[in-house]
């Protein structure tokens, strides 16, 4: 069972939302499918995300993979401990190893996402 | 194996002794750099090593009884044609006539190397049925943005610049995607169908007026041949698009199959795969482009040519505007294009034909021995190569792919290539290539049906392997995060010294 | 077939296990109307017959001039060890590394080199290596566009003409600007970067510079004001990529030092044979900042699961295999064994060889120089060289040919490489190194006053 609390995307990023700033990360069932993460590309701090646009890319030693957006939103702020430990995403995605934190335009676009139970039937169907 | 068995060696610049060395070069006179103006000059030396030749001599030798290699043993890579690399071809590109001879020396004074260029190309053309061929690319994939380029420039040529996309198959090499997005084309991938082959109403619903080029590989990377070729290369050129052929599995095709005949516009050869010019523990290679008549115009520049009396000459500068231009310095990577010259010339018609049916009937009298105890994905008989799965084993025993080629380096195997191509799950492609015997084909296939046993037995042992190797498993996690590409000799070495 | 083991009885047991009476079962699935026409190639030569062939096709180039000619290749001593060490098969018969724990030589070897050239270049990070001098600035200018998100590289004229127009190949790709720098056509500075013209150039800010590419030497063997180059470009906002010659390194301030974000070069010289244009090594490095935007493959140490140390190929997420679309290159196989060669002719020269190789081919230019004026040629420059330069003689293109008749390659006739610079015609670019002998230099020079009919 995914945390109860967050929100989900069908590409493996999770949102936290409060008011209108949103966490954003990616989930366990992502971090190891894709193995020993090795390098965290994240936006420049202002940028402008689009939901479903791509803000970046996750490396493994074997794997690459982009990262979507969740919501719409300003970048305000990446999460600093990852360019010295990218290891994180793998050893606490839901927590330490979250990526950025955005300024959400319309906190209602959430409810396009997926709840807990909602993704975890998606990786159950795998 | 050495007598000792191979030995970690510290780095030179860990043997290194200040004073020791020397004797190669006379001294230069002390002021033979006085007029050039001190800000120019080098203030702080280069920290490079001073090692005595013997301690040199000791390191590289050591250095190289740790590596697998074609003389050393059985090298089952797919889609790489691990071959012997001929002694003889190594002294051919030796000879002071060839390796002392300046690329940009007259053309009078090069008459012999010229010859061999020239006559390559007209035997590479033949092989590929193409009508030119251009020798210039230093590898596959400088052939595949050649060749790519060249699609490019005959599109514009007619106009046509509506034509943005590249089509590949999901089966392809990365290098294809690659090359599309180099030469400023969106990469379409097509999924295969699934007898793995390439699906052709995909493709056909993928081509249009945007089409530049479909790229594929034929054999397909699975080693599995296209047997509707003709179909889609029709449906190809009905969209106006061109067709490119990877030719990195030209070893299951000679004198079965010419590509420029079948209709393929464009193909790259891998001289160091086909033709058996050496690896080198990476390369270098060389990658020759054979082209149809539509894009002869567009070859890179220079082109070898032939004089009316016989004689051979390069191309001018500017003698071709419609040339796509140079894709490196001077005309090619020449020593590479000597020795498959002299393979091309040991083999002949016939001998090139065997190459490619013996090539075949070894991988698949392989995978006949290899059915039953490894998922086969595709029944039917394959080329030069062909994909096993352990799959089936790693439902039962947890053991996977990676853990069963790092088990059989124990064996005294190198693995075969593993995770390629993506579409097969746990996949192993192998490609014995025509010149192992017999007797090296069934130790391989019983080693690997030996280590199938051992998943289920005493998984451990595979889980953990390679024991015998110089070195176990490596941390390559910490060595993307933190990297250490050079020595500092400043600041010391991070981990300690073997010795 | 030469170097097939299978025998008729090895093929019958083969077929008998597959199940099949011929081989060409095996091809059914090629469609008939598919099927290849037979190859029009002559019968295969055994051995002592192709030996034979290719001693005589060698016998057919000229070796025995005395050569001046350098221009990006150059003739340089190959201590013997070299090529006895690089012949093991061990070395030259391996593949890439991607199985890390049989791979260790090739490895050790590949990180050695990136230490080896890091030293040279004074940059901490060098690619496994590039095909040659000219794609690796190729790929230097790509990766600046890359690093700034601009869309527009400044080359010097000075730049060897094959990259020139490699860059020029490279970056058609991706419809990518190519603007060149002109040269300072008279004076003290004449044959170097015009600094004035650079900065204009940078200056137009509807079209932004991502890199400024120059040569240190140039193709002209002029020593340039890398250090200014690379301020100007920076203060617009651009990166720098100086191209480098690797001996000339042991002698001349390196890229690190003045200022390059990128260094691309050409390592030919060091203990790799001419061999007619390759296979020869591109040299390829940058810093820390720019790591991951560097193509190609990367070395790194690490340790293996009982601690000790090893060596791996890493940052693999960069290259196409893993990346696809989205590689900043689809460079695979590269110039392992040339790296290799490199790192050997280091190692065998060490520091003080080196730079007797460098010291000793400035030497030998001076002399050639005062001989060549003596004869009655002129430098067509007036600036500082290292060891290689312009003359300039009337008619050369005769010259050069009466002088071949002679048995003296004189450089090469600029005219054939920049057919389209009059101010080029009749020069001559001639070059020495530490092989040059005098007696070479004493040929020359009384070949070329007998053709010029000079009195002294």
């Amino acid at each position: 069972m995914v945390p109860p609390d967050l929100r989900y995307t069908k590409d493996h990023e999770w949102v936290r939302l409060a008011a209108d700033e949103a966490t954003v990360g990616i989930t366990a069932f992502a971090a190891e499918q894709l193995g020993d993460i090795v390098f965290v590309e994240l936006p420049a701090i202002g940028r402008s995300l689009a939901a479903a646009a791509t803000f970046g890319v996750v490396e493994s030693v074997k794997a690459v993979s982009d990262l979507y957006a969740p919501l719409s939103g300003e970048v305000v702020e990446i999460n600093p401990a990852l360019a010295g430990q990218p290891e994180l995403v793998n050893t606490d995605p839901f927590g330490a190893g979250w990526m950025l934190k955005l300024k959400v335009a319309d906190p209602a676009e959430v409810d396009a996402l997926l709840d807990p139970a909602g993704y975890d039937q998606l990786i159950a169907e795998g | 194996m050495s007598v000792t068995g191979p030995r970690l060696q510290s780095t030179i610049f860990e043997k290194s002794r200040p004073g020791r060395g020397g004797g190669k070069i006379p001294h230069a006179p002390k002021d033979a750099l006085d007029r050039l103006p001190a800000a120019a000059r080098r203030s702080q030396p280069a920290a490079l090593p001073e090692l005595n030749e013997l301690e040199m001599v000791r390191h590289y030798v050591n250095l190289s009884q740790l590596n697998f290699a074609i003389d050393t043993g059985f090298y089952p890579l797919g889609s790489c044609t691990m071959k012997f690399n001929p002694k003889v071809n190594e002294w051919a590109a030796r000879l002071p006539g060839f390796a002392g001879l300046h690329p940009l020396a007259p053309d009078s004074t090069a008459q012999g190397t010229l010859q061999i260029l020239w006559e390559l190309e007209e035997i590479l053309a033949e092989i590929s049925g193409m009508a030119a061929v251009s020798l210039q690319p230093a590898a596959g994939a400088q052939g595949e943005l050649t060749g790519i380029l060249m699609i490019r420039a005959y599109h514009r040529s007619r106009g046509d610049l509506e034509r943005v996309e590249v089509l590949v198959p999901d089966s392809s090499h990365g290098t294809n995607p690659a090359t599309a997005t180099m030469a400023g084309f969106k990469t379409i991938t097509v999924p295969s169908a699934p007898d793995g082959g390439v699906d052709i109403d995909a493709f056909r619903a993928a081509l249009g007026p945007r089409t530049a080029a479909v790229m594929i590989t034929n054999p397909s990377t699975l080693g599995l041949f296209e047997s509707r070729i003709g179909e889609l290369l029709e449906a190809v050129h009905v969209a106006g698009a061109l067709a490119y052929m990877d030719g990195a599995n030209l070893n299951a095709i000679l004198g079965r199959f010419k590509p420029g005949e079948a209709g393929f516009d464009v193909m790259h050869i891998n001289t160091h795969k086909t033709f058996s010019t050496p690896h080198g523990g990476g390369g270098p290679g060389a990658g020759p482009v054979g082209v149809g008549p539509r894009l002869v115009p567009f070859l890179p520049a220079p082109r070898v040519l032939k004089v009316d009396d016989g004689t051979f000459r390069l191309e001018r500068p500017g003698e071709r505007p419609t040339s796509i231009g140079r894709l490196r310095s001077f005309v090619g990577n020449t020593g590479v294009l000597v020795r498959a010259y002299a393979y091309l010339r040991a083999h002949g018609a016939e001998g090139l034909a065997e190459v490619s049916q013996d090539a075949v009937l070894a991988a698949n009298y392989l995978k006949g021995r290899l059915a039953g105890t490894y998922d086969i994905p595709y029944e039917r008989h394959c080329k030069h190569e062909f994909v096993a799965s352990a799959a089936t084993i790693k439902r039962h025993t947890g053991i996977r792919t990676l853990d069963i080629a790092k088990r059989l380096i124990d064996y005294g195997f190198h693995p075969p290539t593993i995770y390629f191509p993506l579409i097969v799950e746990e996949g192993m492609l192998i490609e014995p290539t025509e010149t192992e015997a017999l007797e090296t084909l069934d130790a391989f296939a019983d080693a690997l049906i030996r280590i199938a046993a051992e998943a289920a037995e005493t998984p451990e042992l595979v889980h953990e392997a390679p024991h015998t190797a110089p070195v176990r498993r490596l941390d390559e996690a910490t060595a993307a995060r933190q990297p250490n590409l050079r020595w500092r000799a400043m600041t010391g070495v991070e981990t300690p010294c073997p010795d | 077939m030469p170097y097939g083991p299978h025998t008729l009885a090895d093929r019958e047991r083969m077929l008998e296990a597959i199940g099949i009476t011929s081989v060409d079962e095996l091809f059914d699935d090629i469609p008939a109307n598919l099927r290849a026409s037979r190859l029009d190639l002559p019968a295969g030569m055994p051995e002592l017959e192709l030996a034979a062939h290719l001693q005589a096709l060698a016998g057919r180039n000229r070796t025995d001039l005395a050569s001046f000619l350098g221009a990006g290749a150059y003739r340089h001593f190959q201590p013997p060890v070299v090529d006895q060490l690089l012949l093991r098969g061990e070395w030259y018969t391996a593949y890439t590394p991607y199985q890390p724990e049989v791979s260790q030589g090739t490895l050790q070897s590949i990180y050695e080199y990136q230490s080896l050239l890091a030293e040279l270049v004074a940059m901490d990070v060098v690619s496994a290596s590039h095909y040659d001098g000219a794609a690796a600035t190729a790929e230097a200018a790509l990766m600046t566009c890359r690093a700034t998100g601009r869309q527009r590289i400044l080359v010097s004229r000075a730049v060897h003409s094959h990259y020139r127009q490699t860059l020029a190949t490279y970056l058609s790709g991706g419809d990518l600007e190519l603007d060149q720098v002109p040269v300072v056509a008279a004076g003290p500075l004449a044959g170097t970067t015009d600094l004035a013209a650079l900065e204009a150039l940078l200056a137009d800010p509807a079209r932004p510079v991502a890199g400024v590419i120059a040569g240190q030497p140039n193709f002209y063997g002029l020593l340039e004001p890398m250090a200014e180059i690379g301020h100007l470009a920076h203060a617009a906002g651009g990166l720098f990529v100086a191209v480098v010659e690797p001996v000339s390194l042991a002698v001349l301030e390196p890229p690190g030092a003045y200022g390059a974000d990128i260094a691309a070069g050409e390592g030919q010289s060091l203990g790799i044979p001419t061999q007619y244009g390759g296979p020869y090594l591109g040299i390829l490095a940058t810093g820390d900042a720019l790591v991951r935007q560097i193509p190609g493959r990367l070395v790194g140490m690490t340790t293996d699961l009982d601690g000790q140390r090893a060596f791996v190929m890493t940052m693999r997420a960069r290259e196409q295999d893993i990346r696809r679309e989205r590689a900043a290159s689809n460079i695979c196989t590269n110039q392992a064994l040339l790296a290799l060669a490199a790192s050997i002719y280091l190692a065998t020269l060490g520091p003080h060889g080196l730079r007797d190789v460098a010291a000793l081919g400035a030497a030998r230019a001076a002399e050639l120089e005062a001989a060549l004026v003596e004869a009655g040629a002129e430098r067509l420059h007036p600036g500082p060289y290292l060891n290689e330069f312009l003359i300039r003689v009337p008619d050369a293109r005769a010259i050069h040919a009466r002088l071949l008749e002679r048995g003296v390659l004189a450089g090469l006739l600029m005219a054939d490489i920049e057919p389209g610079d009059p101010g080029l015609a009749d020069s001559l670019l001639v070059c020495a190194t530490e092989v040059t002998t005098g007696a070479e230099v004493a040929r020359f020079a009384a070949a070329l006053k007998a053709e010029l009919g000079t009195v002294r």
